[in-house]
């Protein structure tokens, strides 16, 4: 039997056309992707060029080591100290207050609500994380103030502590829920095996679940603590702004991102020092935050991959 | 339905636990269905049946596993010999059962932590405090599960890191270590390798005279095995129940033995 | 067991009784923290409706902020929010859904899209505020766009980037293999697979992200009083809808602006107790917009969950 030439029709060969239009679509797809690897750069970029020109009027050991931060006024100085403080303050009476309720919040939802509960709680708190933060200054300025001055008489009208409660309390919703993930993303099999011994919800809960999704919550306080770091509209409104080196939540201060926002409400020529400094105190802030979460995303992925 | 008599061999022990007239219900669907039994004391017995015959489902009764979920129901009663207590019973605490009655899983669920710490778990949740009380006890229970000689030297590695035979006798060292009255196996051999299977059912040979054991097991040849007695179960309902020589060679319903048989199943 | 049987059952009972009141307290415990989380939301609310609520008038919606706080109202404030999330929309999505389809579909796994991935996650943790300085130095100076609209909106849109990506990243990971599958069998291209099948039915996902990014953006206030946005506005930008031809005009994207937040900013910076309550009434409408955003998008979710299963 003679064999016909075999010859795939003409429209079942690779067209060029077609490759081609996949290759571009595929192009552009990566191009959209790849921006945003672009926008870390020009955040890097202008931070630190902006800085530099900085560093180039006032050193960087000044920077690190003056007292005061007085950058617009006659006799300027240049110590970041002052924000570092008000920010590492108003940081800490927030954690104080958003890590133990988000834990205890967490180990509820997880471990002990009731299927219901749970399903109108988390939303819940979800709604509560999505109140602009504005809001939640103007709560702590005209709302938490007050009452906390019923009970301290010499609180000022601004301070880090009220300011930092409230920041607690808007960091809550945010703490808990990615602690409730990491809890219940420790397999069931695990809790029985708890249970099967005759422990309690409550043993189970610290004994076996949250040692195995460890990594999880250190992730969720790390990036809690990332969020108060980076915070700033509570501090702006309810903290008062001057810079202030104190290390008592009793006293107005302003922090890293605070003086930030005091001098864009400003009008400060571009290219100006006072201009730049906003920018050395962005670069601050940034490596400040940065630490912080490429420590929680590792320990995050950490617990991903074990379950 | 009826109970039949251990054979001549078993006849002197006595009865660890009766169950009486037992239904269970997930939701409204009714998982097991008037089951009566009888489980003797430090002997083993081996549930078996075709999946879904819910003989997991009545392992788990013995130890309240069942409360851990909603919707879980029981009728009728387990009665748990000396206390002539009904276990199933609303007044009793299901963590008081659980603290009797130990469990071991299908999988192999040790914890996160360290080798010591998995099998004095139980222990310390009992309020255990004494190092050398500890460091007894584990050693005891580690023995038992013919784990020591295995990792006597590193009681301090991870449990993640032994392999999964191994981590399944630890996990039955973990229950033992609390002394348990029923040790209740849950299929402990369906996710390892033959060689560690053979391992296990060793294992529960050994401790046949320890303690007293109910096994699930969907392996024949692992209940005739291990087991003194076998209850054969279908479609919730316990169809036979006898010493195990019985059971395997002369069953008296044609159910079991067309089951034993391999001519369903 | 050397031990009595029935001392051993006293003990192991006493134990239990002893552990029980623990468990009790991190019952209460977890309820009272709960509770405490309710009560906030609840004084924070009230708090508002009481100062704000006889403000909400229909002038309020309808009036320019002015020097007399009862004449005072938020037109601008609203209208520029609302342009300024057109901006922020029509600049997000395309680009968030793009880089997401092409994580989840076409990057190979090479350094470059493990860097991506890294970089993304990391985005969302970057305050917002350095967002506002990366628009007041390239968008606002270099590109010369001013403290435009336009500025406002691609700023909140730099910002929601990352949001949107991980929503269409994890939209289109429910989508099944089998799908793509059916489309691949029947002769269809890559991306007549991806835009036929996985966009499409990811859309309702994608859509969730979106609403709850915005959400975002729409409160967001520290990076836009970095673009040096805080002025008082008492006029509207030209329309985007013309009589005459071409009928559209883009003239409001280089305008001067203002928003809620920022006009709620700015009245509580006040000392008259009057524009504090003009303050509540703006944070008011903010809350209750970005609770009905968020709370579609949980809905939406929900209902998403409820009907498809694959």
């Amino acid at each position: 039997m003679a064999t016909p030439e075999t010859r795939s029709p003409k429209s079942l060969r690779h067209s060029y056309k077609r490759n081609l239009k996949e290759r571009s679509i595929e192009m552009l797809l990566f191009l959209a992707a790849f921006f945003s690897v672009f926008i870390t750069f020009a955040i890097i970029y202008l931070l630190i060029s902006e800085s530099f020109i900085f560093f180039e009027h006032v050193s960087i050991w000044e920077f690190l080591t003056d007292t005061q931060w007085t950058p617009l006024f006659d006799d300027a100085h240049y110590g970041i100290l002052p924000l570092v403080s008000g920010t590492v303050v108003s940081s800490l009476v927030a954690l104080v207050i958003a890590l133990p309720f988000g834990t205890i919040i967490a180990i509820y939802l997880s471990e002990f609500a009731p299927f219901a509960v749970r399903e109108i709680a988390k939303p819940f708190l979800e709604l509560l994380g999505g109140i602009p933060t504005v809001v939640y200054g103007y709560f702590a300025l005209l709302f938490v103030t007050p009452l906390l001055q019923t009970l301290l008489p010499e609180l000022p009208g601004f301070s880090l502590l009220s300011a930092g409660l409230v920041m607690g309390i808007m960091i809550i919703p945010y703490v808990s829920s990615m602690t409730e993930d990491a809890m219940r993303s420790v397999p069931m099999h695990l809790r029985e095996g708890s249970y099967a011994i005759g422990a309690t919800r409550f043993q189970t809960a610290v004994k076996v679940v949250m040692p195995a999704s460890l990594s999880g919550i250190a992730a969720a306080y790390i990036l809690g603590i990332s969020r108060a770091v980076g915070e700033t509209m509570v501090v702006a409104i309810a903290a008062g702004m001057q810079p202030n080196l104190v290390w008592n939540p009793m006293e107005p201060a302003a922090t890293i991102t605070t003086y930030i926002v005091q001098v864009s409400l400003g009008d400060l020529p571009h290219g100006s020092i006072g201009y730049q400094t906003i920018f050395a105190a962005g670069l601050t802030l940034l490596l400040l935050t940065l630490v912080f979460n490429i420590l929680g995303h590792l320990l995050r992925k950490r617990y991903r991959e074990i379950y | 339905m009826q109970i039949f008599k251990p054979s001549s061999t078993a006849t002197l022990t006595a009865q660890k636990s009766v169950v009486n007239n037992l239904n269970f219900y997930y939701g409204s669907y009714q998982a097991l269905k008037n089951i009566d039994m009888v489980v003797y004391e430090k002997q083993v017995t081996a549930l078996i049946g075709p999946s879904g015959c819910g003989k997991s489902t009545f392992l788990r009764c013995f130890n309240r596993m069942h409360d851990l979920y909603p919707h879980n129901n029981y009728e009728g009663e387990i009665i748990l010999y000396p206390d002539n207590e009904n276990i199933l019973s609303r007044e009793v605490d299901p963590i008081e059962v659980r603290m009797r009655i130990s469990m071991v899983f299908q999988k192999p669920n040790p914890f996160p932590k360290s080798i010591f710490e998995n099998v004095a778990y139980g222990l310390r949740i009992r309020g255990v405090k004494r190092r050398s009380i500890l460091e007894e006890k584990v050693e005891n229970a580690l023995r038992n599960a013919a784990l020591w000689e295995e990792v006597k030297d590193r009681l301090g590695d991870l449990a993640f890191n032994l392999s999964g035979g191994q981590q399944q006798r630890l996990c039955i060292a973990r229950a033992l270590a609390t002394d348990p009255e029923i040790l209740l196996f849950d299929e402990p051999t369906s996710a390892l390798d033959p060689i560690a299977t053979a391992s296990i059912e060793e294992l529960i040979s050994d401790l046949r005279n320890k303690v007293t054991i109910l096994i699930v097991t969907h392996n024949m040849q692992q209940a005739a095995r291990v087991s003194d007695y076998t209850a054969y179960m279908y479609m919730g309902e316990l169809i036979e129940f006898g010493a195990t020589d019985t059971i395997f060679i002369k069953p008296k319903n044609k159910k079991t033995e067309d089951y034993i048989t391999g001519r369903f199943g | 067991m050397a031990m009595n049987h029935s001392d051993n059952l006293n003990e192991i009972r006493a134990i239990i009784a002893y552990h029980k009141r623990w468990d009790l307290l991190a019952l209460i415990a977890g309820i009272v923290a709960l509770m405490i989380a309710v009560l906030t939301f609840i004084a924070l609310f009230g708090n508002m409706i009481i100062d704000g609520m006889p403000r909400l008038t229909w002038e309020f919606f309808t009036s320019f902020p002015s020097r007399k706080p009862e004449a005072a109202g938020i037109l601008s404030a609203w209208v520029g929010t609302t342009l300024i999330m057109l901006v922020t929309a029509a600049a997000a999505v395309p680009l968030g859904v793009a880089a997401g389809v092409y994580l989840e579909e076409y990057a190979p796994k090479n350094l470059i899209t493990e860097i991506i991935e890294i970089n993304v996650t990391n985005l969302a943790g970057v305050p917002s505020i350095i967002y506002g300085l990366l628009a007041l130095g390239l968008f606002v100076y270099e590109l010369g766009l001013g403290q435009s609209i336009l500025s406002a909106g691609l700023t909140l849109a730099l910002l929601i980037l990352p949001i949107v990506i991980v929503a269409t990243r994890e939209a289109i990971r429910s989508i099944p293999v089998s799908i793509r599958e059916g489309a691949y069998a029947l002769g269809a291209t890559k991306w007549q697979t991806v835009a036929d099948h996985v966009i499409p039915y990811s859309a309702p996902g994608i859509l969730t992200g979106v609403i709850i990014g915005l959400a975002r953006a729409i409160g967001e206030t520290a990076p836009i009083i970095t673009i040096g946005a805080l002025t008082f506005i008492a006029f509207l930008p030209p329309s985007p809808i013309q009589d005459e031809f071409p009928f559209v005009s883009f003239e409001w994207l280089m305008e001067p602006f203002t928003v809620m937040p920022i006009q709620m900013f700015n009245w509580i910076s006040r000392p008259q107790e009057a524009f504090q309550h003009n303050a509540a009434a703006a944070g008011l409408v903010l809350v209750v917009m970005t609770l009905l955003m968020n709370g579609l998008a949980i809905y939406l979710r929900y209902r998403l969950r409820k009907k498809i299963k694959w």
